[in-house]
C-alpha cells in the first residue's frame, strides 16, 4: 500500500468508527434515558402511556397497601399532585410513609389523563434520617410541602468514597 | 499537640511543594544543576510532611479525639478500631489527605527511582508533579481542612455512615487512589517532554513502568470496587454505570491505550504525540473522576459533600491543569518530530486500532456521565442515563475489541500477516465454540449467554496461542518446553494473562445470563429451591453487637441432600445513626455464588429474602486479579525495569560490557 493509501486507511478508519459511536451515542440518548420528574411535572407533560422516567417525592401518608409478601402499592405526592405506583419486589430498608423516595419504572397510562400510575421496577428511599435526594428536595422546598433540616448539607456518605 | 504537629506539617509541605514547583523549572532555565536538584530532596521531605500529617490524624481517629470536627462527624468511641482507622479516608477531608499523600508518595518514588533520568527531565518531571500537590493542599487547607478544631468538644462522635463500616473501606479507596493519582505521575511525563521539546524511545521506557502500576492499582481498585458493591448495596449487582463508577473507568480506559501506544512509540518511535495526548488524558479524566466526586455535583448515592466553595475549587484546579496541559500541548506538539506510517496490518496497526476503540468507548462513557449534567445546567431537565445507555454505545464498541485482542498478539511488527494469524487462531475458535455448546446444553438459555462464553473462551485461549507457538515446536521434549517457557521474557506472560483476565471477566457477565433470582416469604424450617441448590432456613435470631443489633437468618445450603455451605444474611440497625443496612449471605459454590439478602420480619413471623444464584459470578473479579496478575508480570520483566535507561546507555557506550555486570546496574 502506498504512503498515500496508507494515510487514508488510517483516516477513513478513525472518522468511521467516530462517526458510528457518534451514531449509537445518539441513538441511545432517545430512546434509553429515563426523566427525573416529581408529579406535578409529570401532570405538565404530555407523556404516553409505556414511558420510562424516575418519580421521586414523599410516600403520602396511608397510602401504602400492602398486596403480597413482596408487592405494594403507595401513592407519591408533592403535595399537590398524587401518583400511583405498583411495586413488585423486597421494599428498601428505609421506605417510611412520609420520607423521601424515587421510583423508576413504565407509566402504565397516559400522563395527560390525570390519573397517572407508575409500574415501577426499582424503589430508592432515602438512606438516612436527613437524606433526601437533592431533586426532590429542591422542588418540595419550592412547594413548601417539606421543612426539614437542610438535607444537602448533610447528604449520606456513599457506599464508596 | 499532635494535632497541631500535624496540622502545621501539612502547611510546611504545601511550602516545600511551592518551592518544588518553581526552583527547579528556574534551575532548568538558566541551566543551573544545584538549583534543579533540589527537586529530588523537597520531594522527598514533602513526603515525610504528609506522612507526618495523616498520621497525626490518624492518631486523632485511634483516640476518639472529639475536639475535632473531622473526627465528632465520622467517628464514635465504640466503632471497631479496623474502622476508626479506615474512617480516616471514610470521609471527604480524610481521603484528600489520602489523596494528597499517594501523590507525595509517587513523587518521592519518582526521585528515589531516576537516577537513569536525564537530570532535566527528572526535575521537570518532579516541578510538574509538584505542581499539583501544591494545587490539592491549597484545596485542603482552604476548603477541607481535616485539623479543624470544634469550640465545645462533644462527648461522643455521630460515627461512621453504617455502609462505610466493612473492611472494603480500608482497601478501595487506597488501592483506587494508587490508580487515580499514579497517572499524575505519566501526566507530569508528559509535560516536562512538552516543556523540554525532547521525546524519544528512552522517555517511552521511562514512563511505560509507571503507566502500568497506576493501571495494575486502578484494575484492581476498580475490581474490589465492584465486589464491595456487590455484596454490600445487597441486589447483587456489579456494575451500576454510576458515575462515579464511570469516573473511575474513564481514566482506566484511557491508561489501558497509553500502555499500548507506549509500546508502540518504545520499539518503533512512532505515536509520540498521540502517547502524550493520552498520557494528559488519563490523568486528566483522574482528576475529572475527583471532581465528580468531590464537588457534590452529583445526585448519586455516591455523593459526599454538596458544598459549593469545593466543587469550584476542584473546577479550578481541574481547568487549570487540564487546560494548561491542552495548550502547552498545542503550542509544543507541533516541535516533536513525528514518527513514520506503517502498514495497517501489523502489530502497530493492531494496537493504533485498540487506541481507537479505547479511546472511543471512554468518550462514550464520558457523554453518559456528563450530558446529564450539562442537560441539567442548561435547560433545567433531569434525565437519568442508566445502563441502556451504555449497552446500546460502550458494549458494540468492546466487542471489536474481543475479538481483535488475540489477532493482534499474533501479528509481527511492520507487516503482519493477517491470514496466518487467523490460521492460527482457528484451533482457539473451535475449542471456544464448543466450550460455549456444551455451556448452552448445561445451562440452557439465552443465547446470547451462551455466545458471550464462546467469544470468553476464544478470548481466553487466544491470548496464549502466541506462548503455546514459542514454546511448543515439534519434537521437543519436557524439559525443553519447560526451558524455553521460562526462557520467554516475562511481558509475553504479562501479556497473555492480563488479556485472559479480561477473557475471565467477560465468562463471568456472560453467565450472569443463566442466573437464578426468586422472591420468597419463608418460616423457619421452609427449604426453598434455587437452581440447582436446596435452601433451609435453620434460625432466625437477633445478636447484639458493640455499635449495631443484628437479626440473622442462618440457611442451610443443600445440594440433594448433603450440607455444603451455611450463610448467614443479616440486618443491622445501628444504633447511633439509627439506620438498617443489609448483609448479603454469600456462600461460593463452584465458582458461582449463592447470594441472599433478608428484609425486615414480618409480623406473622415470616421472612421475605431475595435468593439468587448466579453460576461463574466471581470470575468477574478474578479476572480482574488476573490482569492485575499480567501486569504484575510486564512490571517484573527486566527489560522494563524503571532503572533502565542507564544500562541501556551504558551498552551503547561500552559494547562490550558483560551482561550480569549491566544486569546488576540495572537493578
Amino acid at each position: 500500500m502506498s504512503r498515500k493509501g496508507r494515510r487514508l486507511f488510517f483516516i477513513g478508519l478513525i472518522l468511521s468508527v467516530f462517526g458510528l459511536a457518534l451514531g449509537m451515542i445518539l441513538f441511545a440518548l432517545r430512546g434509553s434515558v429515563s426523566l427525573f420528574l416529581t408529579p406535578t411535572e409529570l401532570a405538565e407533560r404530555q407523556l404516553n402511556a409505556g414511558a420510562r422516567l424516575r418519580l421521586g417525592g414523599l410516600v403520602k401518608e396511608g397510602s401504602v397497601v400492602k398486596l403480597g409478601p413482596q408487592s405494594i402499592t403507595f401513592v407519591i405526592t408533592d403535595g399537590t399532585k398524587d401518583v400511583g405506583v405498583s411495586y413488585k419486589g423486597i421494599i428498601p430498608d428505609l421506605f417510611r410513609e412520609g420520607q423521601g423516595v424515587v421510583a423508576e419504572g413504565l407509566l402504565t397510562s397516559p400522563s395527560a389523563s390525570g390519573v397517572s400510575q407508575l409500574r415501577a421496577d426499582s424503589v430508592l428511599a432515602k438512606h438516612d434520617e436527613n437524606y433526601m435526594p437533592r431533586e426532590i428536595a429542591e422542588s418540595l422546598k419550592k412547594q413548601g410541602v417539606w421543612q426539614g433540616g437542610s438535607p444537602p448539607s448533610s447528604p449520606t456518605s456513599p457506599p464508596r468514597p | 499537640m499532635i494535632i497541631e504537629a500535624g496540622h502545621y506539617a501539612l502547611v510546611l509541605a504545601l511550602a516545600l511543594s511551592i518551592v518544588q514547583a518553581s526552583v527547579p523549572i528556574y534551575g532548568y532555565w538558566r541551566r543551573q544543576s544545584v538549583l534543579m536538584d533540589m527537586a529530588q530532596s523537597t520531594a522527598l521531605m514533602q513526603f515525610v510532611m504528609i506522612a507526618l500529617a495523616f498520621a497525626a490524624l490518624t492518631y486523632a481517629h485511634i483516640v476518639s479525639d472529639f475536639s475535632l470536627r473531622n473526627v465528632v462527624e465520622n467517628s464514635h468511641s465504640t466503632k471497631p478500631m479496623i474502622y476508626k482507622i479506615s474512617g480516616v479516608w471514610g470521609n471527604h477531608e480524610g481521603s484528600m489527605l489520602l489523596w494528597v499523600l499517594i501523590l507525595s508518595l509517587f513523587g518521592a518514588m519518582l526521585a528515589v527511582f531516576s537516577r537513569q533520568m536525564t537530570q532535566s527531565l527528572k526535575s521537570l518531571t518532579l516541578s510538574i508533579q509538584a505542581w499539583i500537590s501544591a494545587a490539592f493542599l491549597l484545596f485542603i487547607l482552604i476548603t477541607s481542612n481535616p485539623f479543624e478544631r470544634i469550640g465545645m468538644p462533644p462527648m461522643e462522635g455521630q460515627d461512621l455512615n453504617p455502609i462505610l463500616q466493612d473492611p472494603g473501606l480500608a482497601i478501595h479507596p487506597p488501592l483506587l487512589y494508587l490508580g487515580y493519582v499514579g497517572f499524575s505521575v505519566t501526566f507530569s511525563f508528559a509535560a516536562a517532554a512538552l516543556i523540554s521539546g525532547r521525546i524519544d524511545p528512552a522517555w517511552a521506557r521511562f514512563v511505560r513502568p509507571w503507566t502500568l502500576l497506576a493501571w495494575i492499582f486502578l484494575t484492581l481498585g476498580i475490581a474490589m470496587g465492584s465486589y464491595w458493591a456487590y455484596y454490600t448495596l445487597g441486589w447483587g449487582g456489579f456494575w451500576f454505570w454510576d458515575p462515579v463508577e464511570n469516573a473511575s473507568l474513564m481514566p482506566w480506559l484511557a491508561g489501558t491505550g497509553l500502555l499500548h501506544s507506549a509500546v508502540v512509540m518504545e520499539k518503533r518511535d512512532a505515536l509520540k504525540i498521540w502517547t502524550i495526548f493520552l498520557a494528559i488524558l488519563a490523568f486528566s479524566l483522574s482528576l475529572l473522576g475527583t471532581f465528580l466526586v468531590r464537588s457534590g455535583v452529583l445526585t448519586s448515592v455516591h455523593a459526599f459533600a454538596s458544598d459549593p466553595e469545593r466543587g469550584v475549587f476542584i473546577l479550578l484546579i481541574l481547568v487549570f491543569f487540564i487546560g494548561g496541559s491542552l495548550t502547552l500541548f498545542a503550542f509544543r506538539a507541533s516541535k516533536l518530530r513525528q514518527g513514520g506510517l506503517f502498514a495497517p496490518i501489523s502489530r502497530e496497526g493492531a494496537l493504533i486500532l485498540n487506541n481507537l476503540l479505547l479511546t472511543t468507548s471512554c468518550a462514550t462513557v464520558f457523554v453518559g456521565t456528563l450530558y446529564p449534567l450539562f442537560l441539567e445546567a442548561l435547560t433545567g431537565e433531569k434525565i437519568s442515563v442508566g445502563p441502556p445507555f451504555f449497552n446500546l454505545t460502550f458494549v458494540p464498541i468492546f466487542i471489536p475489541i474481543f475479538f481483535l485482542m488475540p489477532i493482534g498478539q499474533l501479528l509481527a511488527w511492520k507487516r503482519g500477516d493477517l491470514l496466518a494469524a487467523a490460521q492460527r487462531m482457528t484451533a482457539a475458535l473451535v475449542i471456544a465454540i464448543g466450550f460455549g455448546l456444551g455451556l448452552a446444553a448445561w445451562h440452557g438459555e439465552p443465547a446470547l449467554a451462551a455466545l458471550g462464553a464462546a467469544l470468553a473462551g476464544y478470548l481466553i485461549l487466544g491470548s496464549f496461542v502466541d506462548i503455546f507457538g514459542r514454546i511448543f515446536v515439534s519434537k521437543a521434549s519436557a524439559a525443553q518446553v519447560w526451558a524455553r517457557a521460562s526462557g520467554l521474557p516475562l511481558s509475553a506472560w504479562g501479556t497473555a494473562f492480563a488479556h485472559a483476565g479480561v477473557g475471565l471477566s467477560l465468562l463471568g457477565l456472560a453467565a450472569t445470563g443463566w442466573g437464578v433470582e426468586k422472591i420468597v416469604s419463608v418460616r423457619l424450617g421452609d427449604t426453598m429451591d434455587l437452581g440447582p441448590w436446596r435452601l433451609a432456613l435453620t434460625k432466625i435470631e437477633p445478636r447484639p453487637n458493640s455499635n449495631f443489633d443484628a437479626l440473622v437468618a442462618q440457611i442451610q445450603i443443600l445440594d440433594g441432600n448433603t450440607a455444603v455451605a451455611q450463610i448467614e444474611p443479616a440486618r443491622r440497625l445501628f444504633k447511633t445513626r439509627a439506620m438498617t443496612t443489609s448483609e448479603a449471605g454469600i456462600a461460593t459454590l463452584r465458582m458461582g455464588q449463592v447470594y441472599v439478602t433478608i428484609a425486615e420480619q414480618n409480623a406473622d413471623q415470616s421472612l421475605d429474602m431475595r435468593l439468587y444464584w448466579k453460576p461463574y459470578v466471581s470470575l468477574i473479579w478474578l479476572g480482574g486479579l488476573v490482569m492485575a496478575l499480567g501486569g504484575f508480570l510486564c512490571l517484573a520483566d527486566r527489560r522494563l525495569r524503571i532503572g533502565l535507561g542507564k544500562r541501556a546507555a551504558t551498552k551503547i557506550k561500552a559494547h562490550s560490557d558483560p551482561d550480569p555486570q549491566s544486569m546488576a546496574a540495572a537493578q
